[in-house]
């Protein structure tokens, strides 16, 4: 708190990010950040109303969930964890870059994490289509059968509760894809605004925030990549 | 914020290089059978994970004031409470 | 802490209102006073909708046969009473109007933390109004406003999935207004105005908005899930294809439930803001009443699957759900008693917006603990969906809800509007709506004890006097509520000026003018003193500041 006065002195006068209600920049990056992390917190619980359903379903039906699972690809979703991983990493690079006041780094990373976003949709986009192909899309076209091994024999699973698998995991991909597309928006816009030079090491709260929205989004695959790639693989 | 508020780059990369590792042991953990523990061990690698990330990238470890943690955990607090009163119920239904 | 002080050049002072005329300058407002009252407007129109549709539901009621409309139109009609009622006038009406307008100036701030994002609030709002009025056009939803699956899903043939999506834009608006309270309260307050010395007002916004920011987002997913399911077929919720109805009732009640106590925690802070400054007394454990809507909003949800008791969750769940729900009572009941306990001794004046909180203790009590009735698992059983349960939450509902809105509205409206409302006619409907509320509600505790289901157009001929009275209770109150509208656009023009402090009422909003300024304060307040000094305000002393 007290060395922000320090370095910015008249904050009220030299500051044309402040807005006219805030005592003075501190303050504005204070209300910004905890407004972020609240956000963040509603995403958690819109999240979390979907992993309840998978939680439940999950438990319910395993054997459909292990089969249906074991129908999407390992290594598209690993590379697709590694992608955004690395994502992550460029954002809080960007935001190093924003605070010491380097407008082309920043520049550069935040290009650099567009494009990881968007390689991570495309990959995502052959996964759907794979799921097109195979009539693996819930609805009146889908066709499921098949089974679940269990170590010592083939247990058929009822298609029904495999199209319960697809169904949530499209919700949930497709929310977060959704929230990526957005992300990736996001990052184009303020990377634009970066090269104008509208941040500077005094202000640069928006990469910080868009930053926090996108590793949430992050963390969120964290949970996917395990609990709709990774079900009873051993078998 | 403090000048301090990010760290260097090269723990910044070190940090995405560990997450990079977990993924890798968590696919890898999949294919062994460990019985009950495999969706444990898989969510137990998820949290480490987002737990670097959270500390890390969203530099709440160093935050200057507490709240932010508070308001994070809470949101999976309450996300906790969703999901264990509910298989409070799941998990106890007689005609299962 | 500087800040930037308005010149002292204050005559003619110019207020909130007189800061421009054009339509542009109220729609495209960040300054939360306009905002609010843009609120005001929008909310009014929905509830005297949704209380149409009330008097349409209570006029099919008055006899036996249901001889005013079919079965279907029945649905209908008290879905769109229940929508509107809860989604467009209940959450919304004490936090974005009376906390809009106040939880800025109560803490010494210029505005909210984030004024575009409140307007940005209201624009959600009407967009969903918008949807919603659209929807009831085109023939209206038939679900009941919980949308219970599958017959939202695979059952109705009405326009579900607009009416879902109006909700879930609805949801939208409120979290924004919960997440721009509690950064406003986290980091605007003036200096000196530390946690323990907030208005209790503050306290009970701050509590409704954490329920706001960790629940509304979970309905909203569910409501998409819902919309998801019919558009498509699929089968997340369909028992037929392997989902689980019972999933979408335990998210919907998720926040469902403590979406009550984001109606009745606003409400329950202006009673504390009444009692206070009409019995001149410092309120009785402070602490205890501030602590306890944490407290509620925190147990709140814990309680959920009280709801769906006879719906099929398992014996041992219900124990639990029934056990929790009884904590829930006692930082209610710490709030009812600690009010009590600031009445006593004090030197009370039935003003109006007493006389609200008046009503506001006692039908809240009744309805609370009627409450605990219905979280007791045999008695549920036997009273669940009948008109026991109306009842109940319609003194939760509107004998809580409203009768501390009405009073807040009383008593802040010198401050809203700069004008006196007229205090004999306000005295008469404050007695008009404690009647006819009585007279409408309580013959339904009666006939769902004796067995008379709820959300059926017909009904045997033995319980219709009970019925009668509560129709006839019911046009009392219609009139109780129809009148503030009246006298307070009376007001407007005719109402004497009102002076800054006309309840010589302690609390910052009174120290600014009223109308307040547009940036609320001439220079940033200091705090030195607690919440409800008001031992150390002279009873007559009109023109003093408080505190320095």
């Amino acid at each position: 708190m007290a060395d922000s006065h320090a370095t910015t002195l008249e904050p009220e006068a030299h500051n044309p990010a402040l807005l006219h209600h805030f005592a003075d920049a501190q303050q504005q990056k204070n209300a910004a950040s905890l407004g972020m992390w609240l956000f963040l917190v509603t995403e958690i619980m819109f999240f979390g109303g979907m992993f309840c359903a998978y939680l439940v379903y999950r438990l319910a039906h395993f054997n459909a969930f292990a089969a249906a699972s074991q129908q999407l690809s390992i290594k598209l979703g690993a590379f697709n964890t590694a992608v955004l991983l690395v994502s992550s990493l460029t954002v809080v690079l960007a935001v190093k870059a924003a605070e010491a006041g380097n407008r082309k780094q920043l520049v550069t990373y935040l290009v650099i994490t567009v494009l990881l976003g968007l390689t991570f949709l495309v990959v995502k986009g052959f996964e759907y289509a794979e799921k097109f192909e195979r009539h693996h899309v819930p609805g009146p076209t889908f066709s499921f059968t098949d089974t679940f091994d269990d170590g010592s024999q083939k247990i058929p699973v009822n298609p029904n509760e495999a199209q319960l698998y697809f169904s949530l995991y499209f919700a949930m991909t497709g929310m977060h894809a959704l929230h990526m597309i957005i992300g990736c928006g996001l990052f184009t816009v303020l990377a634009v605004f970066a090269w104008k030079g509208h941040y500077s090491p005094g202000y640069f709260t928006p990469i910080e925030n868009a930053g926090l929205y996108w590793h949430l989004v992050d963390i969120i695959w964290i949970y996917l990549f395990p609990l709709l790639y990774l079900i009873s693989r051993h078998r | 914020m403090s000048e301090h508020a990010t760290s260097s780059r090269k723990f910044y990369v070190g940090i995405g290089m560990s997450l990079l590792v977990l993924t890798s042991v968590t696919v890898f953990a999949a294919f062994v059978n460990l019985g009950p523990f495999n969706p444990v061990v898989a969510l137990l690698i998820a949290t480490i994970k987002a737990t670097l990330v959270v500390l890390f990238f969203m530099h709440v470890k160093g935050a200057s004031e507490k709240l932010t943690a508070a308001v994070l955990v809470s949101g999976f607090f309450f996300l906790a409470i969703l999901l264990s009163l509910a298989l409070a119920d799941y998990l106890t239904r007689a005609w299962r | 802490m500087a800040s930037a002080a308005i010149p002292a050049n204050q005559t003619p002072k110019t207020n909130y209102l007189t800061n421009g005329y054009g339509l542009k300058s109220w729609l495209l407002t960040t300054d939360h006073k306009r905002i609010a009252v843009l609120y005001l407007i929008s909310v009014t129109v929905f509830f005297f909708l949704g209380g149409f549709f009330a008097m349409l539901i209570r006029l099919e009621l008055l006899t036996p046969q249901g001889d005013l409309m079919q079965a279907d139109s029945y649905n209908k009609v008290f879905t769109m009473h229940g929508m509107i009622m809860v989604f467009f006038f209940l959450i919304p009406v004490v936090p974005a109007v009376l906390g809009n307008f106040l939880v800025p100036i109560m803490i010494g701030a210029k505005d909210l933390a984030f004024p575009r994002i409140n307007l940005l609030s209201w624009y959600l709002y009407i967009i969903a109004g918008t949807l919603f009025l659209h929807c009831m056009l085109i023939g209206g939803v038939d679900t009941g406003w919980t949308f219970y699956t599958p017959y939202s899903t695979v059952g109705s043939n009405t326009n579900v999935v607009e009416a879902g999506l109006a909700v879930f834009i609805a949801g939208f608006s409120s979290i924004f207004t919960g997440l721009n309270f509690i950064v406003t309260i986290h980091r605007m307050r003036a200096p000196g105005l530390t946690w323990d010395r907030l208005p209790l007002f503050i306290w009970a916004n701050y509590a409704t908005s954490i329920i706001m920011v960790l629940g509304t987002p979970v309905v909203a997913i569910t409501i998409v899930l819902v919309a998801v399911e019919r558009l498509f077929h699929l089968g997340i919720f369909d028992p037929k294809l392997g989902g689980d109805p019972l999933l979408f009732q335990h998210l919907f009640w998720f926040y469902s439930h403590p979406a009550v106590y984001i109606m009745i925690l606003p409400s329950m802070g202006v009673v504390s803001e009444l009692i206070t400054c009409f019995s001149r007394k410092r309120i009785f454990g402070y602490k205890f009443i501030a602590l306890s809507s944490v407290a509620i909003a925190v147990l709140g949800f814990l309680v959920w699957a009280h709801h769906m008791f006879v719906a099929g969750i398992s014996l041992y769940a219900a124990m639990i759900f029934s056990f929790l729900t009884f904590f829930i009572g006692v930082p209610s009941a710490i709030k009812v008693f600690n009010w009590t306990a600031t009445l006593y001794r004090g030197s009370i004046s039935y003003a109006t917006p007493m006389l609200y909180a008046f009503g506001f203790i006692g039908l809240f009590t009744i309805g609370g603990l009627t409450g605990l009735f219905l979280a007791t698992l045999g008695i549920d059983v036997h009273v669940t969906d009948t008109y026991f349960v109306v009842a109940h939450f319609h003194y939760v509902m509107v004998g809580g809800v409203l009768m501390g809105y009405l009073g807040g509205m009383h008593f802040w409206w010198p401050k809203i509007s700069g004008r006196m409302y007229p205090e004999g006619w306000a005295k008469l409907s404050a007695l008009l709506v404690f009647v006819g509320f009585n007279l409408t509600f309580f013959p339904q505790f009666i006939l769902g004890y004796v067995g008379m289901p709820r959300r059926y157009w017909q009904y045997p001929d033995e319980f219709q006097v009970l019925n009668v009275l509560s129709t006839a209770g019911s046009s009392v109150l219609a009139v109780g509520y129809l009148l503030p509208m009246i006298y307070f656009l009376w007001s407007l023009r005719y109402g004497p000026i009102a002076e800054a402090n006309p309840w010589n009422a302690a609390g910052l909003e009174w120290q600014t003018t009223s109308p307040p300024p547009t940036f609320n304060f001439d220079e940033t307040p200091v705090v030195t003193w607690e919440a409800y000094n008001y031992d150390e305000i002279a009873p007559k002393e009109l023109e003093a500041p408080v505190g320095r």
